[in-house]
């Protein structure tokens, strides 16, 4: 029964000593990264000037130059090819790593742990490393790109298949194992079906980013769209850039919109 | 643990058999808390037996020891002739699709079939993707499932999704997939809990029913004393973390329920 004695309870949680340092440190970390990299209003000034300027870069794109729209086209396929090969590969393999990394599923404790670490390394090293070694193992071309992406995704998607295999209901999963079903019986049987939205979604997600980091990867010779890119700009033809990076638009935008669509038909 | 010969209570007066289930000093505490104190109880084949007790008295705690899916912190139990605290995980595996649960929150997959979640009750004895959906099920599998389902009266909606089917559907759906076990001793966890009083009473009817006609053995538990004296052959009482009541069901009144659960309460 309610009180009604009682005053209002304050708004706010005292939040200490320790809280009143914290919030310090954090707003000091953000003031010295600011003043240590931030562009000054002035350099900005000074760089929009001149990206404006009659040989400045804006001026020098257009009109964009689609001459060489059939090669760039078929490089533009390559890049769709390379994200769709990467990205199906590394949801391949994100799912045995994801299902190793969860408390409930993981045979051992030490096994979890092995699966997370492999998960965080391959999710915090950027994939234009990875292309990068990957060139040194298997050479120039798309082979790497496929590589980078595949171990890129494997990081991305296996840290959240296993959070959406950990937030599944546990009741099921009890259920199953009451019946005497065997660990891969249950993950077939309860986990999977639980996981089919998330896992969809993921993966779409998934795609979409490969499409966008595969043109990147060109830039250091990984293959796809990225080399002709590098090209263009190193040679100073500034107006076929922009045609590149108008038909790499066209082509995230489909392929967004596509994944989208999928998603709300499955989900 | 050696198989104990006692006493048990039959309609035609005391006689001696070897009880389906026996516990003895079974014990259970969590984190220092002793939940169970030493619970001691023998229950003859083919009955059903009530398990009463007020909440949070270590009912459903008591329920998942017998087949160690919460390990006893000490104590025996034989079940089906198998002293299961002695079972090696694979032996445990087999003895627990010997014994039926039925789940207060039904726990079934909810995305798959009425059908997929049946054939799961066959995981103990087949594995692999064959019995973890209903399209990849052999034909004899199927058929048998479709039987069990047919039995408690969900025959027609086989292919329905189990979260579009009601409460009372979808508890009539897992005593189905415990059918589908081949159950020798089904344990049962509030089966009529969140059903309206029609739906619970039909629920008992089925269980009580195997018992009749199948010669199961059957511990439920249940909060309705009306469920507790129309659908069991004895009840035991759960107090302080011991049998505190061990009565045939013939003898006792609501009144008397009533004031085992009003002493309960006081203490």
């Amino acid at each position: 029964m309610s009180d009604a004695s009682l005053p209002a309870p304050p708004r706010f949680r005292q939040i200490g000593l320790p809280g009143y340092v914290g919030l310090l440190v954090v707003g000091a970390l953000v003031v010295s990264s600011l003043a240590a990299t931030a562009p000054t209003m002035d350099k900005l000034a000074r760089g929009l000037t001149r990206l404006f300027a009659p040989s400045g870069l804006f001026t020098q794109m257009f009109p964009p130059d689609f001459s060489r729209i059939g090669p760039i086209s078929w490089k533009l396929l390559e890049t769709l090819q390379m994200a769709v090969a990467g990205c199906f590969l590394g949801l391949i393999f994100a799912l045995p790593f994801a299902i190793l990394a969860t408390d409930r599923l993981s045979p051992h404790p030490l096994v979890r742990t092995v699966a997370r670490a492999v998960i965080a390394l391959f999710r915090t090293v950027p994939d234009l490393v990875w292309a990068i070694i990957f060139i040194i193992i298997v050479g120039l071309g798309p082979a790497a790109g496929v590589l980078a992406i595949m171990v890129d995704k494997i990081g991305f998607a296996g840290r959240f298949f296993a959070e959406a295999m950990e937030e599944t209901d546990p009741g099921p999963q009890d259920a199953l194992r009451a019946i005497g079903a065997s660990r891969l019986g249950i993950i077939g049987s309860a986990v999977l079906p639980a996981c089919l939205p998330s896992f969809t979604a993921t993966s779409l997600f998934a795609l979409e980013k490969s499409v966008r980091g595969s043109a990147a990867l060109g830039l250091v010779g990984a293959g796809g769209i990225g080399v002709d890119l590098k090209v263009a700009f190193d040679l100073f033809n500034y107006d076929e850039a922009l045609a590149i990076i108008l038909m790499l638009l066209a082509l995230v935008i489909a392929v967004e919109q596509g994944s989208g669509w999928i998603r709300r038909k499955l989900i | 643990m050696n198989a104990p010969v006692l006493p048990v209570r039959a309609e035609a007066g005391s006689t001696l058999v070897e009880p389906v289930l026996a516990v003895q000093g079974l014990t259970k505490a969590f984190a220092g808390t002793g939940i169970l104190r030493g619970v001691d109880f023998a229950l003859a084949p083919g009955q059903s037996t009530a398990l009463i007790g007020a909440n949070g008295s270590g009912k459903s705690t008591l329920l998942r020891c017998l087949v160690r899916l919460v390990e006893p912190t000490s104590g025996g139990v034989l079940m089906l002739g198998q002293d299961v605290g002695a079972l090696s995980p694979r032996a445990l595996r087999r003895f627990r699709a010997r014994v039926g649960i039925v789940w207060q929150k039904h726990n079934l997959v909810p995305r798959l079939s009425a059908l997929s979640n049946v054939i799961h009750g066959a995981q103990a004895r087949m594995s692999g993707p064959r019995v973890w959906t209903q399209a990849l099920a052999p034909a004899q599998v199927r058929a048998e499932a479709m039987a069990c389902l047919a039995r408690v009266g969900l025959a027609d909606r086989a292919l329905a999704r189990v979260d579009s089917l009601s409460g009372g559907q979808s508890q009539r759906v897992a005593i189905a997939r415990m059918l589908m076990q081949r159950p020798e001793f089904i344990l049962a966890d509030e089966p009529d809990a969140s059903l309206d009083p029609q739906t619970g009473q039909e629920v008992m009817e089925l269980l009580l029913g195997l018992v009749r006609q199948d010669g199961l053995s059957l511990l439920v538990i249940s909060h309705r004393l009306e469920h507790t004296l129309a659908f069991s052959d004895r009840i035991l009482g759960l107090a302080q973390g011991r049998i505190a009541l061990d009565m045939p069901t013939p003898a006792a009144s609501a009144g008397e329920l009533r004031r085992f659960f009003d002493h309960e309460a006081a203490a």
